[in-house]
């Protein structure tokens, strides 16, 4: 084996492990630092396919923001005792469904999608740095990009039109 | 690669981290020689010559002090705390150039750790997983005021990170490259960024003193409010593990500064150097002179920024929580997007000191306002 397939191989092994825990885990504060795991064995998969950028930014946004703030919120509401109350029979029953109806969602998408092949003679190994990405997005993508962080914007917005306090609010 | 170039750059790897150790190590001692100088007393002069050993005593003492673990602590994780405070900072400094290259026959081997093209992102990265250690340290102790501190230190970090990334921004627009040595090397010879980007500067200079929880942003380890912050529980070598965390921290720090907006390794006629050293002593040995030299003036600029973060927290108090908060939120961010679009319309029409005109109209506007306000009556003094 290639020591690249090895590494490939060992990360696969981490992510489906640390995924498996943040499901399984009693401790909602394993639950996060497992799933900061999972997104560092993604930054890690992202690397040996030779995407840095990618990689350096899941691990910023993912891992250094949204993973804070749910560590953040957890430790603030300092949940150690399960809450049974909202785990009912139909809640459960719902959740074994939804996930079933994904389950047969994404096998039907995956056996009928065709795997991109790539041809070793034209293949750039440079497709996923910076500089290739930034030509891609602005040039031949540039509408969605642009719309997406129209879209980011908007979701902001509605954050701070949330969070403001209005005039009678409780002061905490 | 070949073996030589290998083993080079092992050993250069080896030196880096032991320098960064070593210069965080004594960093503890300057930082209270720097204390005692400002308020006029010596400071540490007991171990050794003008108290040279203080480190080590200080290490000493930390090993051999009773490791201890509350009994309600969440045992792994509160170990885990101060590992992934100490390893985030270690992990930082890889991108830094600390010098051109070494010269070995026909290799020319960068003095850097390695070298990749998004090094700016690697550091953001590393920074913002830096708050992990504290948190779940914190979070850990299960003591309230550790989880007070632990949550203080990670809402400060995440606030102060927007204007961290936004005042580099400009950097990168003016420079067009992620690549840490790309952003150096553009700045050779005098070319400095700082003159091109005061406002940038100032603001990321605010928010490393934030990132790096120094006084006066030290508010996860206010003593008054908080006991100890978020290592009130911690004692022996994990406590010492976060404070050291700290001084690397700011070691770091001080080098991205040094390299981003003070030139790195370059100093005004540095091409004059290495031509008269390259043409007495040969290309390799002169070469190698010539790079030493630079990271000599690198590690200059390094040590006065370190002195700045100490002299800064012996000279001014601490901010009020929310005094903090709106300084991040209100004040950095609006000014650095400011600063992002005024450098763009510079960069459109060619002016290169387009950020001073943010700075003068600043300190227009702070002298207007403090000339209107009405001025305190003057107190006749009792006798």
């Amino acid at each position: 084996m290639k020591p690249t397939e090895i590494l490939f191989y060992a990360l696969t092994a981490i992510t489906l492990l640390s995924a498996s825990f943040v499901v399984t885990a009693r401790n909602p504060i394993h639950s996060v630092l497992a799933l900061i795991l999972t997104f560092f064995c993604l930054s890690g998969h992202y690397i040996l396919l030779n995407a840095q950028f990618l990689a350096a930014v899941n691990i910023i946004v993912y891992a250094g923001a949204i993973m804070v703030l749910f560590l953040f919120v957890i430790m603030f509401l300092n949940m150690k005792t399960e809450d049974e109350e909202s785990k009912t029979t139909i809640t459960k029953l719902a959740a074994v469904v939804v996930g079933g109806v994904l389950l047969v969602v994404m096998v039907a998408v995956f056996r009928a999608a065709s795997m991109a092949t790539y041809n070793p003679s034209t293949y750039s190994a440079k497709v996923g740095l910076v500089e290739n990405l930034g030509l891609v997005l602005y040039r031949d993508y540039l509408l969605p990009f642009e719309l997406a962080s129209v879209l980011l914007l908007v979701a902001m917005v509605g954050a701070v039109m949330l969070g403001k306090r209005e005039p009678g609010d409780r002061h905490f | 690669m070949e073996l030589t170039e290998l083993i080079i750059k092992g050993i250069l790897i080896v030196v880096l981290f032991g320098v960064t150790l070593l210069i965080a190590m004594y960093s503890t001692w300057a930082e209270r020689k720097v204390a005692g100088f400002i308020q006029d007393r010596f400071g540490p002069n007991r171990a050794g010559p003008g108290g040279i050993f203080q480190p080590l005593a200080d290490a000493g003492k930390m090993f051999f002090k009773e490791d201890f673990i509350p009994s309600q602590a969440n045992k792994w994780l509160f170990i885990l705390g101060p590992c992934l405070a100490i390893l985030t900072a270690l992990m930082s400094s890889a991108v830094i150039p600390f010098g051109e290259s070494i010269r070995y026959e026909d290799l020319l081997i960068p003095v850097q750790g390695v070298e990749i093209n998004i090094g700016i992102l690697y550091v953001f990265g590393v920074v913002s997983l830096g708050v992990y250690g504290l948190m779940v340290g914190g979070w850990a102790s299960n003591n309230k005021f550790s989880l007070l501190g632990a949550i203080r230190a990670a809402s400060q970090n995440i606030s102060y990170e927007i204007g961290f990334g936004l005042s580099i921004i400009a950097i990168l627009m003016m420079t067009g490259s992620l690549s840490i040595r790309a952003i150096v090397e553009q700045q050779h010879g005098f070319a400095w960024n700082l003159f091109n980007q005061p406002l940038g500067f100032i603001i990321f200079l605010t928010c490393a003193f934030a990132e790096c929880n120094r006084t006066p942003f030290d508010l996860p380890e206010c003593e008054t409010e908080l006991v100890g912050g978020y290592h009130t529980e911690y004692s022996s070598m994990k406590l010492g593990f976060y404070l050291f965390a700290e001084y690397i921290n700011m070691f770091v720090s001080s080098a991205i500064i040094a390299s981003l907006y003070f030139g790195g390794y370059n100093y005004p006629g540095m091409d004059w150097v290495r031509e008269t050293l390259t043409g007495s002593l040969g290309a390799a040995t002169g070469h190698n002179l010539a790079t030493l030299v630079g990271t000599i003036v690198l590690f200059g600029k390094i040590f006065f920024f370190i002195f700045f973060f100490m002299w800064v927290r012996w000279t001014l108090p601490r901010f009020r929580y929310d005094q903090l908060m709106n300084l991040g939120w209100k004040t950095f961010i609006p000014l650095s997007i400011l600063n992002v679009v005024v450098t763009g319309f510079g960069l459109l029409y060619d002016v290169k000191y387009a950020s001073w005109a943010i700075v003068i109209v600043m300190v227009i506007m702070a002298m207007v306002s403090s000339a209107r306000a009405p001025k305190p009556a003057v107190q006749p003094q009792r006798t």
